[in-house]
């Protein structure tokens, strides 16, 4: 399909449109409020956007292969909790230790998704909504319900996300890391252009000797991973963990991807498109405040962008089956 | 949806199937779950001397009237393949919508009233959304369960509305007649309202056409996009006339009202029977999963088991029961092939 007009040109260029719209909003936010845009708090922002940006990225992995990850913020949590406990137990365990095991406990989670959607073949929906409640539930088991706090953590446990390296933090750095990974593995592995061609069309990847199952497996075991790593640089950046950490993230990451063009029909999408999502949606979190809007606004601008976004991407993607008949209503 | 179709393009059942296999196993679900609520009745008993007490067995009802009363038009909503997670959020938006017009002084009838209504309007902008720009429910109603209940929070923030009228607390606290809540009996009569609905109606032929395959039901002449937004639209009326009812039984209106409620009413349309993928499923089989869910978190109450743990069982309950026959449907089509072979 040729689009000759300059908007149909930018809206097949999401990702265009969307670093268009960012770029307004930094004017406009930054024209009332000059500080906004200064690369000390831009760089503060990003960092406060950093963990979206993460779980996105590997929340689009998910949806290209037409299912979703409800219980990334459950994983959050408990992970993160895990880490604290182990933190409190074991004082001496260096911080890169705890990160690495973060991805373990964070990936087994996943894995016990993928597991449930690929061997027993359960709707990832109703997988994912039935352990987001199971997970947050064990986080209360594993703490009885107690908080651990700043002052039980270790400084090493505490320091590993906010040490700054060429002005930007190293939870900044991790994050343009995962993403720079997610694009290579997306754009050059098999893998990566395998999960693409699964959510594209399961019919003809199975013909293809593509197992579905299979990469839909190995898109629940990353964003697990990414989500216990998540969890560990989350309780450690706010320095606190407890039952009802990153409560309804979820909804944030799928809004970024939903808003950052990807497809919930599956298939389509780039890591582009998922981050500039998650910046567009920190973006308008951390302005809110800026510009003299209650923090209540929030949750409703973000379920108005997600609404609106689907809409918007309802008309980009209509791919043209072939109808024999003619339908028989409108 | 489609995923599993294509996953397992042989299992779909026929419609010929409908009438023998799936009816039979339908029935023989519905029968273990009344077993499974016999337990938990009995296990009760034997918790609490008290629990057989017409009074305690009155109280227990209202820990989940409200949800089952959402639970049966969602059951609708299910078997035509469509799936509404805004209902919580749409509850939060009525009861703040009552908790407004209350401050303008409006009466208990008005009240209620304003509360369907919200309820009504949401529900109808969900399936138009749907319908009109071809979306999948799932991804429009993760968004307005933000909208809905940001909408909430814009107007109330960390505030809370209180001093209903005392006639408003008949919704959600009186009695119709001994022990017997105004609550629980109109649950009973909807129940059975939507029962003759799904199963003694041309209508509830539709909604299971629509569920088992659209594309042969739009081209069998139903009008598979009315329908559908009529589903939806129903959604959110007993999503509202449910906010009515908790409004007036707890008697406020806080933004975080009802969170996570939409897990727990699906998790009830699911245990009833109802296939997630659409076209299967009963209200007498949603109607005895509404009192297994009752009788156990009224069990695990009795214990004090804490809410957060009683949602791992939730959780836990909604994989298994969609799990296991999926499971046990595959060793058994394994087992035949494999006498098939023999013979």
């Amino acid at each position: 399909m040729k689009n000759t007009s300059l908007i149909g040109k930018l809206i097949s260029h999401r990702e265009w449109l969307l670093a268009g719209i960012i770029a307004l909003m930094l004017v406009g936010v930054g024209s009332t409020a000059p500080f906004f845009i200064s690369p000390g708090n831009l760089a503060e922002v990003f960092d406060d956007t950093a963990i979206l940006i993460m779980l996105a990225c590997a929340q689009m992995l998910v949806i290209l292969t037409r299912c979703i990850d409800l219980s990334v913020a459950s994983n959050i949590a408990f992970t993160g909790m895990c880490v604290a406990l182990i933190n409190v137990a074991y004082p001496d365990t260096p911080a890169l230790v705890t990160l690495i095991m973060s991805i373990g406990i964070g990936g087994v989670l996943g894995a016990f998704n993928g597991i449930l959607v690929w061997l027993v073949g359960i709707p990832s929906i109703v997988v994912t909504l039935g352990t987001m409640s199971i997970y947050r539930g064990f986080v209360f088991l594993l703490s009885g319900g107690e908080w651990v706090n700043a002052h039980e953590m270790t400084p090493q446990f505490l320091a590993l996300p906010r040490a700054t390296f060429l002005d930007l933090t190293v939870l900044s750095w991790i994050a343009i890391a995962v993403t720079i990974i997610m694009l290579v593995f997306t754009r050059f592995t098999k893998t990566g252009l395998s999960i693409f061609a699964v959510g594209g069309n399961p019919k003809a990847a199975v013909y293809s000797g593509l197992n579905v199952g299979k990469y839909q497996f190995i898109t629940f075991c990353i964003s697990g991973a990414v989500a216990g790593m998540c969890g560990y640089l989350w309780v450690s950046r706010y320095a606190v963990a407890y039952v009802e950490v990153a409560v309804a993230f979820e909804l944030q990451v799928v809004a970024a991807c939903v808003i950052g063009g990807i497809s919930i029909a599956g298939g389509i999408g780039t890591i582009w498109g998922a981050a500039l999502g998650a910046i567009f949606l920190g973006l308008i979190n951390n302005a809110l405040p800026v510009i003299g809007i209650s923090p209540f606004w929030q949750l409703a601008i973000s379920g108005l962008v997600i609404v609106l976004a689907v809409i918007i991407n309802s008309r980009s993607e209509k791919r043209g089956g072939r109808r024999i008949l003619r339908e028989a209503h409108r | 949806m489609t995923e599993e179709v294509l996953k397992h393009p042989m299992t779909k059942d026929l419609p010929d199937d409908l009438n023998n296999g799936l009816r039979r196993k339908l029935m023989r679900w519905e029968t273990l779950l009344m077993f499974f609520v016999a337990i938990a009745f009995f296990t009760n008993t034997q918790i609490s001397p008290y629990f057989l007490d017409p009074w305690s067995l009155s109280d227990a009802t209202f820990n989940f009237t409200e949800k089952a009363i959402i639970a049966l038009p969602m059951a609708l909503l299910i078997i035509a393949r469509d799936i509404d997670l805004s209902v919580a959020s749409t509850i939060a938006l009525a009861s703040v919508a009552m908790g407004f017009a209350n401050t303008m002084g409006a009466g208990p009838i008005e009240l209620a009233v304003i509360g369907m209504a919200v309820g009504t309007i949401a529900g109808f902008i969900n399936g138009w959304i749907i319908t009109k720009f071809d979306i999948p429910a799932i991804v429009v109603t993760i968004g307005t369960m933000s909208l809905y209940r940001g909408i909430a929070y814009i107007v109330l923030g960390d505030d809370v509305y209180r001093s209903y009228p005392s006639d408003f607390a008949f919704f959600g606290q009186g009695y119709v007649w001994g022990v017997l809540s105004f609550e629980f009996v109109l649950f009973l009569v909807l129940a059975v309202g939507f029962g003759i609905l799904l199963h003694k109606t041309t209508f509830g032929r539709r909604v299971y056409a629509i569920g088992n395959n659209p594309t042969a039901a739009l081209f069998s002449g139903i009008n598979v996009k009315r329908h559908r937004l009529f589903l939806f639209t129903l959604v959110g009326l007993f999503a509202g006339l449910a906010a009515v009812l908790l409004t007036s039984r707890i008697g406020s209106t806080r933004p975080s009202i009802a969170t996570g409620w939409e897990l727990e009413v699906i998790t009830m349309v699911v245990l009833g029977g109802v296939n997630i993928l659409g076209g299967a499923g009963s209200i007498f089989g949603v109607f005895i999963a509404v009192f297994l869910m009752g009788l156990v978190t009224f069990g695990m109450g009795l214990m004090n088991v804490p809410g957060i743990v009683m949602s791992i069982f939730t959780g836990l309950l909604l994989i298994l029961v969609i799990g296991t026959p999926i499971i046990w449907r595959r060793i058994w089509a394994a087992r035949k092939m494999h006498s098939n072979s023999r013979n």
